[in-house]
């Protein structure tokens, strides 16, 4: 399953490590959420960064403490269908001011691309590699935006505002 | 009207854009059934028994001429001709060619229409009052906020996946003609003790298989802070809303399971956490959007124009005013319904020419104009009175000048099983029935406004549960019956309907609908009495011992 990240393909440094399966003496594991939580104290046992699995029922609250020191957070979407990850997404990013690597994985399509992006991801696990190719085209489909989120894009009115203003400085 | 401008057209083409490349993906097989499934409903298309259905979104029920006679041509060059008008100011199409879909949504786009959200679990179509902008004593234009709530809605980033679908109506009168407390989110314009404009904000109604009338979940919120305070909703929303069951899934049974009290807790929790950021609305861009909304230059008219006063000798043409014509906020003006519910007809279709020379009569009457209500039927918002009795006889002509507005043949319906793959019985032979039943002007008249509602499923597109009569099918043995409610309204007193008696067969509907209206002229006090009100002064037992007596 082909990563993106920063826009590209690219090689997955982290691995994901099951409940119950050793860790791996050194490198970049990704473990579940229950598991971090029994010993948040791995941080800084192993020398290999950590990124945690979020599920998405449960409140990100849990994890705020822990944001600072970890290296990626991975979001849920067991089907594209379930979209509660779009909102954890926006509170780590915009409430907790979360600035590591944010993951989609589960049922990612290019279809979701955009809306992942506006939500806050950096990271997709892309289960089709033809969508995964077709990343940086599908990033390209939008240029108009109406929702402000914290993705920083310009929204409509912001631009429309933007327009009356300098009309009407040049009168 | 609203104007798009460069930025609005712009997106809408972008989504025919994605939604070419999506069909593209499932006819070359790469995309499956399933993905593509959720895919198309987000755009408005459904499978159908016979054809692939597209449903086209009327924001806040306005068109302009040029809109409708573009809708006009997507029923001709790509459907057999007709549209069917729905409860939720949407026009429907039944016989698409999915090849030929995004053809058809290119054509549309180019004069500002798309059908985005239309269906699928995601922000669907801002719905407000068909008169909104016109109607006397209104609050304000509510047209501006829908499309505030418009733009907010489309391709939202985090909303577009909820547990289940989202529907919002808006409403600025006393008199609520957008069935506010049968929606999601129910928005009810009105002033504050300090004369600043707001909303009292409704939460967790609809019909469906668990029917519930909205509850008010906050009194007053600003207009600035309004789209705040809706996406501090959805997000308690998407958060909890149940995902396990498609039968729980709505908002309303979340409301339900928490109590209102404990949900506007969390919600009020939310929104504080969100603080004043960049959705707070300022003054200017409010004002921004409302600028961009024109209003036609009336003119200085007399309130009874010679022309209306001759016109009063015909009969026909004052049965038709009396009916069809209502107030306007402007002096000399009206504002006119045009009923699609001939007798015989399936309610809410209109034809590609019907749809043609009403595009025709309103440049002629209505500065280009015309707006859909939710009980299916057309206006056209501002008809100087002296032209009234020349647009009668343009409307007769083309079968829109039926005076039943509001009377018993007035039928909304849902397109049931003779299209509908959910439905267990079919709505439109009923409505036909009922129609020829009470072609009789002077005695639909005399009976008085009277809504009936029929859905050929329980999932209620037909808005059953607040009819005053609310007709449901379903399915007995392979056999179609038929449930039947009185009492419900769906306007500012809205209620469910409450049951009559057992269901009855396909056969039988009309006749006990005959009995169930023979009774409300017996039982009413006095003829202004409305039907529901009979209802409601004397329940259900009197009308069920005359009905079923002799069954």
């Amino acid at each position: 399953m082909p990563l993106v990240k920063n826009g590209r393909i690219t090689t997955d440094l982290f691995v994901h490590v099951a409940d119950g399966a050793e860790l791996p003496g050194d490198g970049d594991i990704l473990i579940s959420a229950e598991r971090f939580l029994a010993d948040p104290d791995i941080l800084s046992r192993r020398p290999g960064k950590t990124g945690v699995v979020w599920p998405n029922n449960r409140a990100v609250d849990d994890l705020v403490p822990h944001l600072e020191r970890l290296a990626a957070v991975a979001l849920v979407f067991p089907t594209f269908r379930d979209g509660r990850a779009y909102s954890q997404a926006r509170l780590l990013r915009e409430r907790h001011g979360y600035d590591g690597e944010l993951r989609a994985t589960g049922q990612v399509l290019r279809d979701q691309f955009v809306f992942m992006s506006r939500a806050g991801f950096d990271a997709f696990e892309v289960k089709k590699d033809a969508d995964a190719d077709a990343f940086a085209e599908t990033m390209k489909r939008y240029s108009v935006f109406y929702q402000p989120t914290g993705d920083g894009r310009v929204t409509a009115l912001n631009r429309r505002m933007q327009l009356r203003h300098s009309e009407s400085a040049g009168q | 009207m609203y104007a798009y401008d460069e930025l609005d057209r712009t997106l809408i083409n972008e989504r025919v854009s994605e939604f070419r490349d999506q069909v593209k993906r499932r006819l070359s097989g790469e995309l499956t059934e399933d993905e593509f499934k959720m895919l198309r409903l987000q755009n408005g298309v459904y499978l159908q028994l016979h054809a692939y259905m597209f449903r086209v979104a009327i924001p806040y029920g306005t068109l302009s001429s040029k809109q409708l006679r573009r809708l006009a041509h997507v029923a001709r060059r790509y459907d057999r001709g007709y549209g069917h008008f729905t409860t939720r100011q949407n026009i429907q199409f039944n016989w698409i060619k999915l090849s030929e879909l995004p053809d058809a949504l290119a054509e549309l786009a180019e004069v500002g229409i798309h059908a985005m959200q239309t269906s699928g679990n995601n922000m669907r179509n801002v719905t407000s009052d068909q008169w909104a902008g016109v109607a006397p004593g209104e609050v304000e234009d509510p047209r501006i906020w829908s499309e505030i709530l418009r733009q907010h809605t489309t391709l939202h980033p985090e909303f577009s996946f909820l547990p289940r679908k989202f529907k919002i109506a808006i409403t600025a009168s006393e008199h609520d003609r957008a069935a506010i407390k049968v929606h999601d989110i129910g928005l009810r314009l009105h002033k504050n003790a300090d004369g600043e404009t707001g909303f009292e904000v409704l939460v967790g109604g609809g019909l469906g298989r668990t029917p519930f009338i909205a509850k008010t979940i906050k009194p007053y919120v600003a207009g600035r802070d309004i789209l705040s305070y809706v996406e501090a909703i959805l997000r308690v929303y998407n958060q909890y809303g149940r995902r396990d069951n498609i039968y729980k899934a709505r908002i309303k049974i979340l409301v339900h399971e928490l109590g209102i009290e404990k949900f506007a807790r969390e919600v009020e929790e939310e929104w504080k956490q969100m603080g004043h950021g960049a959705l707070t609305l300022d003054h200017s861009v409010i004002e921004e959007v409302r600028s961009r909304f024109s209003y036609p230059p009336y003119e200085k008219l007399p309130h009874m124009p010679d022309e209306l006063k001759q016109a009063a000798h015909d009969p026909l043409f004052e049965r038709w005013r009396k009916n069809s014509v209502a107030p306007h906020k402007v002096q000399g003006y009206s504002i006119v319904t045009l009923s699609l519910k001939p007798v015989g007809g399936p309610p809410g279709d209109a034809t590609a020419d019907q749809m043609d020379a009403v595009a025709d009569l309103a440049d002629r009457y209505s500065f280009g104009e015309i707006r859909v209500g939710h009980e299916q039927n057309l206006a056209l918002p501002h008809v100087a009175k002296r032209d009234l009795p020349q647009l009668w006889k343009a409307l007769d002509r083309i079968g829109l000048a039926t005076p039943n507005v509001n009377l018993v043949t007035d039928i909304i319906a849902c397109p049931g099983l003779d299209y509908c793959s959910l439905a267990n019985a079919r709505s439109i032979p009923i409505a036909q029935e009922l129609t020829r039943r009470f072609a009789n002007h002077d005695t639909a008249e005399m009976i008085g406004r009277l809504h009936i509602n029929i859905s050929g499923c329980i999932n209620a597109c037909g808005h059953h549960h607040v009819g005053h009569i609310g007709i449901l099918g379903v399915e007995k043995n392979g056999e179609e019956f038929y449930q039947i409610t009185i009492g419900g309204r769906a306007d500012e007193n809205a209620q469910m309907g409450a049951l009559i008696g057992p269901a009855v067969p396909y056969a039988e509907v009309a006749d006990v609908i005959e009995d169930i209206v023979e009774a409300y002229l017996a039982l009413r006090d006095r003829p202004e009495e409305l039907f529901v009100d009979t209802v409601k002064r004397l329940g259900v037992e009197p009308f069920k011992e005359r009905v079923y007596a002799t069954r």
